[in-house]
């Protein structure tokens, strides 16, 4: 059979690569390097250079206030570099493949290398910070009132200007009109009668102070917050910008020892920069802890823990068989569809069209919502209409049928519209070449039409497949991976890998971004191989049919 | 070569001009906003929140001479997008939210504790203040709260049924004279639902965790698995598909409140956020606790507190904290919020003054009386899935045992 198809094959060609051909000479190399510049052409040239300096200069200052030399040195370069490219002649070539490749570089190997360097941390709720961070978020939330204190009406003074002068606490002993000023020093009482107390308790007005207001105040939120006047019992500390009370830290880091001590109860907790958090000697650890590198655990943890190495290889073949029944299922459906409306005997093809792509042109967000409970056992329009009282999610094979289902209905549009566009692309005078040969339609098909319909659409299966393998919103809005067996509720029927991957990851303790990263490297590395390989054969399906 | 140069030069003018522009917008915002308005506090809060609190904090801002922005988040990102930008160092100043983040915001050190002067306290309701103390420290001030409760269509059903088996008998009893096609609506879901079914594994002798000396709940003593939960499991399991078929997992959160208003059920086991839907289908109905089991203890549903929280790494925590410790404890502020969405309010003077007019909510408030605080410890993210599930395939006729036991193992597997 394969040598008849050589002869199709070669007059393919000619209508698919005739217009290059006559193009060609019109852009050839010494023409374009003696092309006039264009009036438009320098206007463009300008406005998008201009934006790239726009957009630098926008993004420098950023960097510069955090101190990110590092980013600020890839900004100055790569603008540089642009500016080089463009405003030369020369590197021609090179114009038309920048652009694509800085944004290959930002939007896909950027994101999989972060990916990947967080997969070797602990990254995640509790661990997202510097261990900087948790020792003062571990001190700031150990501030007690102190027992049996009272709080005070406060008002914020300074000798200076209120923008900048050392700032002080007014404090009023409540229900009585003795003042106390308060700076890191201590506290210490003010003449009766130097100062005017409001109805509150504040004080409105201090010889030799000047008394901010609430804007003043607030403007100087930090010096405020920071401002620690120690007393005998702890230190007065604000409580917003009108009250004050006696507080103590009752935890403290002390760099000595590199651990955190309770001044109450007595406990220390030592930093553990494996785990990145404080760890009392009982094993208790601190709720704050700090983003720590953690080797190869993340990766360990998939392969060695038995929740996860357990339902793994059944979850797989699911997902495989997911993959490709939902683009086996709405390829072959969406093509049997567009070869009927391609035969020329079909009438209101147009109509036909317009509405087999609805459900294409709806949101599937909302649709996987509404197939859902089309699906449900006592209320769903399914066992309505055909008087069933199946629970579909509630079984296995019936949950996974309808997720397939679902995943047909949504997805044969887009299969149909590709292959309507490919079999317009297939000549009739094959087929119909076929048929002076006596070949059966069914023959004709299976020979001449599908092999060239797959050379077009097999990139496009590929990725489907791609897509399909981590579809998390169909599973996701639909089943949640339900039903799950009795015995365990981490690993449902109908869980893909992404979803069940979620579930470990964010669906049990706190988000662990780095264990979720470790994973998705894993997913990462099956589509690459599937895909891989699949390339491979198409290729070499090319070169048959081509 | 002249073009060139023209080109570069003229874009050299472009890219002065750009930054030129970005200086001339940034430079007023950050000069003129200390001297004409004081100091800026950004609140994060979902839509109906931004929508009731705008006019009071603008109030707040001509006061005070400061700039008041609320800015709308969606309530189910709000969380996580704050504890994402706090640990880049930014963010808002103030955050409103349910008090069960507080564990997981606390441990990634996003708030910070607030301060509330023992009269401030007393004027809240009790229980709303320990649902935002966690660890000995207030974290947040509560403004509103709410519980589960039982709404029954009083046409259908005129008296409270006292227990479980008499909401049962009446159930069925319309069931078999057609008025209804469903006993309870209660959502189960095929991932089950344990916030809704607490209540019952409550009455039935069940307990999530364990309470420490000082009150608080202590995860190493976890309840899932133990001999009572099985035997609470059981009881539920009584009430599932294959045996009386009250519990179903056809009823989830999408159709449970719809088939209540369709007339379909007389019984409805949901919260204050549920009887705007029952008004306007013009059901007459009452509120009462969700009856327990009879000869088992009394049905405790989990309480939630809605509250402020003050951010850890806010660029105005002063400010942040006068604003939440003196002016969120005023009525006026509880009660605004009160009308955008219809919780009980938390403040005592503010429940007072909705009271009168909305008698659901002390109705609410009485089923409510023997609630138990939602737990705000960082475990209790490992309890909803595994226990809801389980509770899904005991419904569907599961051996208890065996499920509540490997449930219990999954989430004593996830507390660290």
């Amino acid at each position: 059979m394969s040598t008849p198809l050589s002869g199709p094959g070669s007059v393919q060609q000619a209508p698919g690569r005739g217009p290059v051909r006559t193009g060609s000479p019109r852009t050839s190399r010494t023409a374009r390097n003696h092309a006039p510049i264009t009036a438009a052409g320098l206007v463009a040239k300008v406005i998008l250079l201009g934006l790239v300096a726009g957009i630098a200069i926008w993004a420098a200052f950023p960097l510069v206030a955090a101190e990110m030399w590092g980013g600020l040195a890839v900004l100055v370069l790569t603008t540089t570099a642009l500016f080089y490219l463009y405003l030369g002649r020369r590197h021609v070539p090179a114009k038309y493949l920048i652009p694509g490749t800085l944004f290959l570089i930002a939007f896909q190997v950027v994101p999989v290398l972060y990916t990947a360097s967080t997969a070797f941390t602990n990254f995640g709720d509790g661990h997202r910070g510097s261990k900087d961070d948790a020792i003062v978020a571990i001190q700031s939330s150990s501030v007690k009132q102190v027992p049996g204190s009272t709080q005070y009406p406060l008002s914020v003074a300074t000798k200076g200007d209120p923008a900048t002068g050392a700032l002080v606490f007014l404090i009023t002993k409540p229900g009585t009109d003795t003042v106390s000023v308060g700076d890191a020093k201590g506290l210490r009482p003010l003449d009766p009668g130097a100062a005017t107390v409001g109805p509150g308790g504040k004080v409105t007005a201090a010889d030799g102070y000047t008394v901010l207001n609430f804007g003043q105040a607030s403007a100087r939120s930090k010096d405020i917050t920071d401002l620690v006047v120690p007393t005998a019992g702890g230190a007065l500390r604000s409580s917003g910008l009108s009250r004050a009370y006696e507080g103590k830290a009752v935890r403290a880091y002390d760099a000595g020892c590199d651990c955190v001590k309770d001044s109450d109860s007595g406990r220390t907790w030592t930093a553990d920069g494996e785990v990145g958090a404080f760890v009392a000697a009982d094993g208790e650890r601190l709720a704050q802890g700090w983003k720590v590198n953690v080797g190869l655990s993340n990766f360990t943890r998939v392969l060695t823990d038995e929740r996860i190495s357990g339902p793994f290889l059944g979850t797989l073949i699911w997902n495989f068989a997911f993959a490709i029944g939902s683009t086996g299922g709405t390829f072959i459906l969406g093509m049997l569809i567009a070869l009927a409306l391609h035969s020329p005997r079909m009438r209101g093809t147009n109509l036909y069209r317009m509405l087999l792509i609805l459900p294409y042109a709806m949101p599937s967000f909302a649709m996987l919502l509404v197939w859902r409970d089309m699906f449900n056992t006592d209320f769903g329009l399914i066992n309505n209409l055909f008087g069933l009282s199946v629970d579909w999610f509630g079984q296995d094979w019936s949950a996974r049928a309808a997720v397939i289902l679902v995943q047909l209905w949504l997805g044969y549009p887009y299969m149909f519209l590709v292959a309507t566009g490919a079999l317009q692309a297939i000549p009739r005078e094959l087929t119909e070449a076929t048929s002076v040969d006596g070949a059966s339609r069914w023959q004709s098909f299976r020979a001449v039409t599908l092999p060239l319909l797959l050379v077009a659409l097999s990139p496009l299966l590929i990725s489907s497949f791609a897509f399909n393998f981590n579809n998390f919103n169909a599973i996701y809005l639909t089943t949640e991976g339900a039903p799950f067996p009795a015995d365990n509720p981490s690993n449902g029927a109908t869980d893909l890998l992404i979803t069940y991957t979620y579930r470990l990851a964010f669906g049990g303790q706190a988000a662990q971004f780095g264990f979720a990263a470790a994973i998705s490297l894993f997913i990462f590395a099956i589509v690459a191989v599937v895909s891989a390989v699949s390339f491979r054969r198409t290729r070499q399906q090319e070169e048959v049919y081509a | 070569m002249r073009i060139r140069t023209a080109g570069v030069v003229a874009l050299f003018a472009l890219a002065l001009a750009a930054s030129g522009c970005g200086g001339d917008s940034d430079e007023p915002a950050a000069k003129d906003t200390p001297k004409a308005a004081g100091g800026k506090l950004v609140i994060w809060a979902d839509d109906k929140r931004t929508a009731a609190l705008k006019p009071f904090v603008e109030k707040f801002g001509q006061e005070n001479g400061v700039t008041v922005e609320v800015q709308a988040v969606p309530n189910e990102d709000l969380q996580n997008n704050f504890v994402t930008v706090s640990s880049q160092g930014g963010g808002p100043d103030v955050v409103i939210g349910a008090h069960d983040w507080i564990g997981n915001l606390v441990q990634n050190g996003a708030i910070d504790p607030v301060q509330l002067s023992d009269e401030q306290k007393a004027a809240f309701n009790e229980t709303a203040v320990k649902a935002v103390t966690f660890n000995g420290q207030l974290y947040g001030v509560p403004y509103a709260q709410e519980n589960l409760a039982l709404i029954r269509n009083t046409e259908l059903a005129p008296e409270a049924p006292k227990t479980i088996e008499d909401l049962v008998a009446t159930g069925k009893q319309l069931k078999a004279q057609k008025k209804v096609t469903e006993t309870l609506c209660l959502q189960v879901g095929q991932k089950g639902d344990a916030y809704h079914i607490y209540p019952l594994y409550t009455s039935a002798g069940g307990y999530l965790f364990g309470t420490t000396a000082n009150g608080d709940y202590d995860p190493k003593d976890l309840g899932v698995g133990k001999p009572e939960s099985i035997a609470a499991f059981k009881k539920i399991a009584a009430l599932g598909e294959k045996g009386e078929g009250v519990l179903k997992r056809s009823i989830a959160d999408t159709n449970s409140t719809a088939t209540f208003t369709g007339k379909k059920c007389a019984f409805l086991v949901s919260g204050p956020w549920a009887t705007a839907d029952v008004k306007k289908a013009g059901i007459t109905y009452d509120v009462s606790a969700v009856p327990g089991f009879a000869g088992g203890k009394a049905a405790a549903p989990f309480v939630g507190v809605q509250s402020f929280y003050v951010a850890a790494k806010g660029k105005n925590k002063a400010l942040a904290q006068e604003f939440v410790a003196n002016y969120v404890t005023t009525p006026e502020l509880a009660v605004a919020l009160y009308q955008a969405d219809p919780r009980p309010p938390a403040l005592n003077a503010a429940l007072d003054q909705v009271k009168s007019s909305d008698p659901d909510l002390a109705k609410f408030i009485e089923a409510g009386k023997n609630g138990q605080v939602l737990p705000a410890i960082p475990a209790m993210a490992a309890i909803w899935d595994p226990f809801g599930k389980a509770e899904a395939a005991v419904i569907g006729g599961a051996d208890p045992t065996s499920t509540v036991t490997a449930a219990g193992k999954t989430i004593a597997g996830s507390i660290k």
